[in-house]
C-alpha cells in the first residue's frame, strides 16, 4: 500500500512539473534517435561509400545554399549531420550507460557486502573508496587510458577502444554507488525482517539480494540517473581530448571537437549542433534526477 | 591539540605512501623500462648489465624504497619522451596551473557565496528558482563546452580577449607569473571562469543546503523570538556557522580544480601541468605521469591537511571533543 502510495505520489508531483516533463519528453526523443539510428539516418557514417564529398560543408536548411535532403547540413567529409549525431549518441549511450551498469554492479555489490558485514572489510572497502573519492574521475579516467595504452599490444588498441573507455569511466564512477549502499544497508540491517532472514539461517547473499536491495533501490535510483549523466559527460569530455573515441567511429566528444576546427570559419552547425545534442541530453537527465531525488527525499520538499 | 595534528600528519604520510606506490607500479610494469631506454640495436647482453646496474633485479620493496628516497630528495627520474629531468619539466608548469586554479576558486567563492546565501533566505522567490534552474544546467554542460562558448563569444566574436596561452608573464625568483601584467590578466580570465563556473554551481549549492539547515535550528528559533534583527540574525548567527563547510569545500573542490584543469588548459592551450599530462598519456611518457600523480596527490593532502587544520582554529568544539 505504501509502495504504491508512493508510486501514485510520484506520478502525481511528475504530471505537475513541466520541467520534468519537457526532460523526459527530450531525453526519450534522443534515446529513442539513438537506439533507432540505422532506420532513422540518411547515411552511414561508419561507411565511406555512403556519402560524397561533393556534399560536404552545407549548411541546416533554413540557411541559403543548403540541399533539402540534409536537414541540418553536413560536415567536411560530406556526412549528414543528422546521421552522424544519431550515430554519435548512440556510442556515447551504450557507452556510457555500460559504464553504469559495470559501476552499479561493483559498486552495489561491495557497499551491500560492506554494510552486512561491517568490521574490517568494511573498512577496506571504505579506505580503497576514499582513495579513489580523493582521485577526480576525469583523472580516474585517463590513467586507466593511458595504463591501458602502455600495457596492451598496438594491434588490439585500435578494437578495444571502446572496452577500455567504458571500463576507465565504469572505474571511476563506482564509488558513489558503493557508498550510497553500504549507508542505506546499515539501516535497514537493524530492521526486523533482516534479523529475522538471518535469524532463519538464510545464505547472506540471498539476504543481501533478495531482501535487503529491494528496500534500498530508491537511494540507487537516484546516484544511477546522476551517474548516467556523468558517465556521458565523462566519456564526452574524453572523447573531446582526444583519448577516447578516434574520428573515424565519432561519439558526441568527437563530433564536437572535429567541429572545433571549424570555431573560426562560417560552418558554424558542425561545431554546435552535436553540442546543443551533448548538452540536451545531459541537462534532461539531470533534471529527471533531480526530480527522482526530490520524491525520494521528501524532507528536501 | 598536538595528538591530532600529529595523526594527521601521520594519514597524510600514509596516503602519499599508497600514491607513491602507485606511481612506482605504474613505472615499473607499464612498459619495460629497459626498452624504453634503450635502442633497437643494443644487445640483449648490455641489456641485461644496464638492468642489473639500475638495480632492476633487485628486490620488489628495495625497488620500492630507493624509488621512494629518490623521490623525497627531488630526483624525479627523465622523460621517456624529451629525455630532460621529469622535476624540471614539472616544475616548468607548476605556476601556470596554480595560478589557474587559485583563481578559479576565488571567483566560485566570490560568487557562489553570496547567492547561495540569497537563495537559502528567499527559497520561494522567482530570482532563487530562476539561479537554481541556471546552475542546473551549468552543471549540465561540460567544462570544456563553456570554454568553447566564452571562446567563441569573447575571442572570436567580440574580439575583446586572448583565446590561447598565458599573455604577459613576468619572472619572480623562478616562477612565471601572469599576475602582474594586464595581458596577463587578459589571457588568464576566460579560463579562470571556465573551471570556476562547475566549482561555482557547487560552492552556491552547498551554502545554500549549509544556511537552511542551520536557520531551521532551535538557536536561531530562540534568536528570532528574541527579536534580534534579521541582518545581524542571517550573518552573525547564520552564516558564521556555516562557516566550517564551505571551509571543507575549498578542501574538496582543489581537487576538481585540479581534475578539470587538465580539460581547462587543453581547450585554451594554457602551459600548464594538465597539458603536459595529456601530451605525456598520448606518449605513454610513464615517469612523468607517474610523478604528475605524485605532486597532484602531494598539492591535494597539503590543502586537506590546512583544511582540517583550520577546523580546529574556527570550531572550539571540535577541541574539546579532541581532549576528550
Amino acid at each position: 500500500m505504501i509502495a504504491f502510495l508512493k508510486r501514485y505520489e510520484g506520478l502525481w508531483l511528475f504530471v505537475h512539473s513541466p520541467a520534468a516533463i519537457i526532460a523526459a519528453i527530450v531525453a526519450t526523443l534522443i534515446i529513442l534517435g539513438a537506439v533507432f539510428a540505422p532506420w532513422l539516418a540518411l547515411v552511414n557514417p561508419y561507411d565511406l561509400a555512403s556519402f560524397s564529398l561533393f556534399d560536404g560543408l552545407l549548411p541546416p536548411v533554413w540557411q541559403d545554399g543548403a540541399n533539402p535532403k540534409y536537414l541540418l547540413g553536413t560536415d567536411d567529409q560530406g556526412r549528414d549531420m543528422i546521421s552522424s549525431i544519431l550515430y554519435g549518441a548512440r556510442l556515447s549511450l551504450v557507452i556510457g550507460m555500460s559504464a553504469l551498469a559495470i559501476a552499479a554492479v561493483l559498486g552495489v555489490g561491495l557497499g551491500l557486502a560492506a554494510g552486512y558485514y561491517g568490521g574490517r572489510f568494511d573498512a577496506i572497502v571504505m579506505r580503497i573508496a576514499d582513495v579513489q573519492l580523493a582521485l577526480p574521475a576525469i583523472l580516474t579516467a585517463l590513467l586507466i587510458d593511458g595504463i591501458a595504452r602502455g600495457v596492451l599490444p598496438p594491434s588490439v588498441q585500435q578494437d578495444l577502444r571502446v572496452a577500455v573507455l567504458t571500463l576507465a569511466i565504469a572505474l571511476s564512477l563506482w564509488v558513489n554507488f558503493a557508498r550510497t549502499a553500504r549507508a542505506s544497508t546499515f539501516v535497514q540491517m537493524n530492521k526486523e525482517y533482516v534479523q529475522a532472514a538471518i535469524m532463519m539461517g538464510q545464505h547472506p547473499v540471498r539476504v543481501m539480494f533478495v531482501h535487503i536491495l529491494p528496500n534500498i533501490l530508491g537511494p540507487l535510483l537516484v546516484i544511477m540517473t546522476v551517474d548516467l549523466a556523468s558517465a556521458i559527460l565523462l566519456e564526452a569530455t574524453l572523447s573531446f581530448l582526444g583519448i577516447g573515441l578516434p574520428a573515424d567511429s565519432p561519439s558526441l566528444g568527437t563530433l564536437i571537437r572535429i567541429g572545433m576546427q571549424f570555431l573560426l570559419s562560417g560552418e558554424w552547425w558542425i561545431l554546435w549542433i552535436p553540442t546543443l545534442f551533448l548538452v540536451a541530453l545531459v541537462v534532461s537527465i539531470n533534471i529527471l534526477g533531480d526530480f527522482l531525488r526530490d520524491v525520494f527525499n521528501p524532507r528536501l520538499r | 591539540m598536538v595528538y591530532f595534528i600529529l595523526k594527521r600528519l601521520v594519514q597524510s604520510v600514509f596516503v602519499m605512501l599508497a600514491v607513491a606506490f602507485l606511481a612506482f607500479s605504474l613505472f615499473r610494469f607499464v612498459g619495460d623500462p629497459i626498452s624504453q631506454m634503450t635502442g633497437v640495436e643494443t644487445s640483449v647482453e648490455d641489456q641485461e648489465r644496464l638492468r642489473e646496474e639500475l638495480g632492476l633485479n633487485d628486490p620488489f620493496i628495495l625497488q620500492f624504497a630507493r624509488f621512494t628516497s629518490d623521490m623525497v630528495q627531488g630526483d624525479f627520474g627523465f622523460s621517456y619522451r624529451t629525455r630532460q629531468p621529469v622535476a624540471e619539466m614539472i616544475a616548468d608548469r607548476i605556476p601556470a596551473t596554480l595560478e589557474l586554479g587559485v583563481v578559479a576558486l576565488l571567483i566560485s567563492l566570490i560568487v557562489g557565496i553570496p547567492t547561495g546565501v540569497y537563495t537559502a533566505l528567499r527559497p520561494r522567490g522567482i530570482a532563487t528558482q530562476a539561479i537554481l534552474m541556471t546552475t542546473l544546467v551549468g552543471v549540465s554542460i561540460p567544462t570544456f563546452v563553456i570554454g568553447i562558448m566564452l571562446i567563441f563569444i569573447f575571442g572570436v566574436q567580440l574580439g575583446w580577449l586572448p583565446t590561447f596561452g598565458r599573455g604577459g608573464t613576468v619572472q619572480i625568483g623562478g616562477w612565471e607569473s601572469s599576475l602582474f601584467t594586464v595581458e596577463g590578466w587578459r589571457a588568464l580570465l576566460l579560463p579562470a571562469i571556465t573551471l570556476g563556473v562547475y566549482q561555482l554551481t557547487l560552492t552556491m549549492r552547498l551554502v545554500r543546503a549549509e544556511m537552511m539547515e542551520v536557520m531551521r535550528t532551535d538557536y536561531i528559533r530562540f534568536a528570532i523570538a528574541r527579536g534580534v534583527p534579521m541582518n545581524k540574525l542571517h550573518y552573525r548567527h547564520a552564516l558564521s556557522n556555516t562557516m566550517v563547510p564551505v571551509i571543507t569545500i575549498i578542501g574538496l573542490q582543489f581537487g576538481g580544480v585540479i581534475a578539470f584543469s587538465i580539460v581547462t588548459e587543453s581547450v585554451f592551450q594554457w602551459p600548464g601541468m594538465g597539458l603536459l599530462f595529456l601530451e605525456s598519456i598520448r606518449f605513454v611518457d610513464i615517469p612523468v605521469m607517474g610523478v604528475y600523480l605524485v605532486v597532484i596527490a602531494f598539492f591535494f593532502v597539503l590543502v586537506n591537511l590546512i583544511v582540517d587544520l583550520l577546523y580546529v582554529a574556527i570550531d572550539p568544539r571540535l577541541r574539546v571533543r579532541d581532549v576528550q
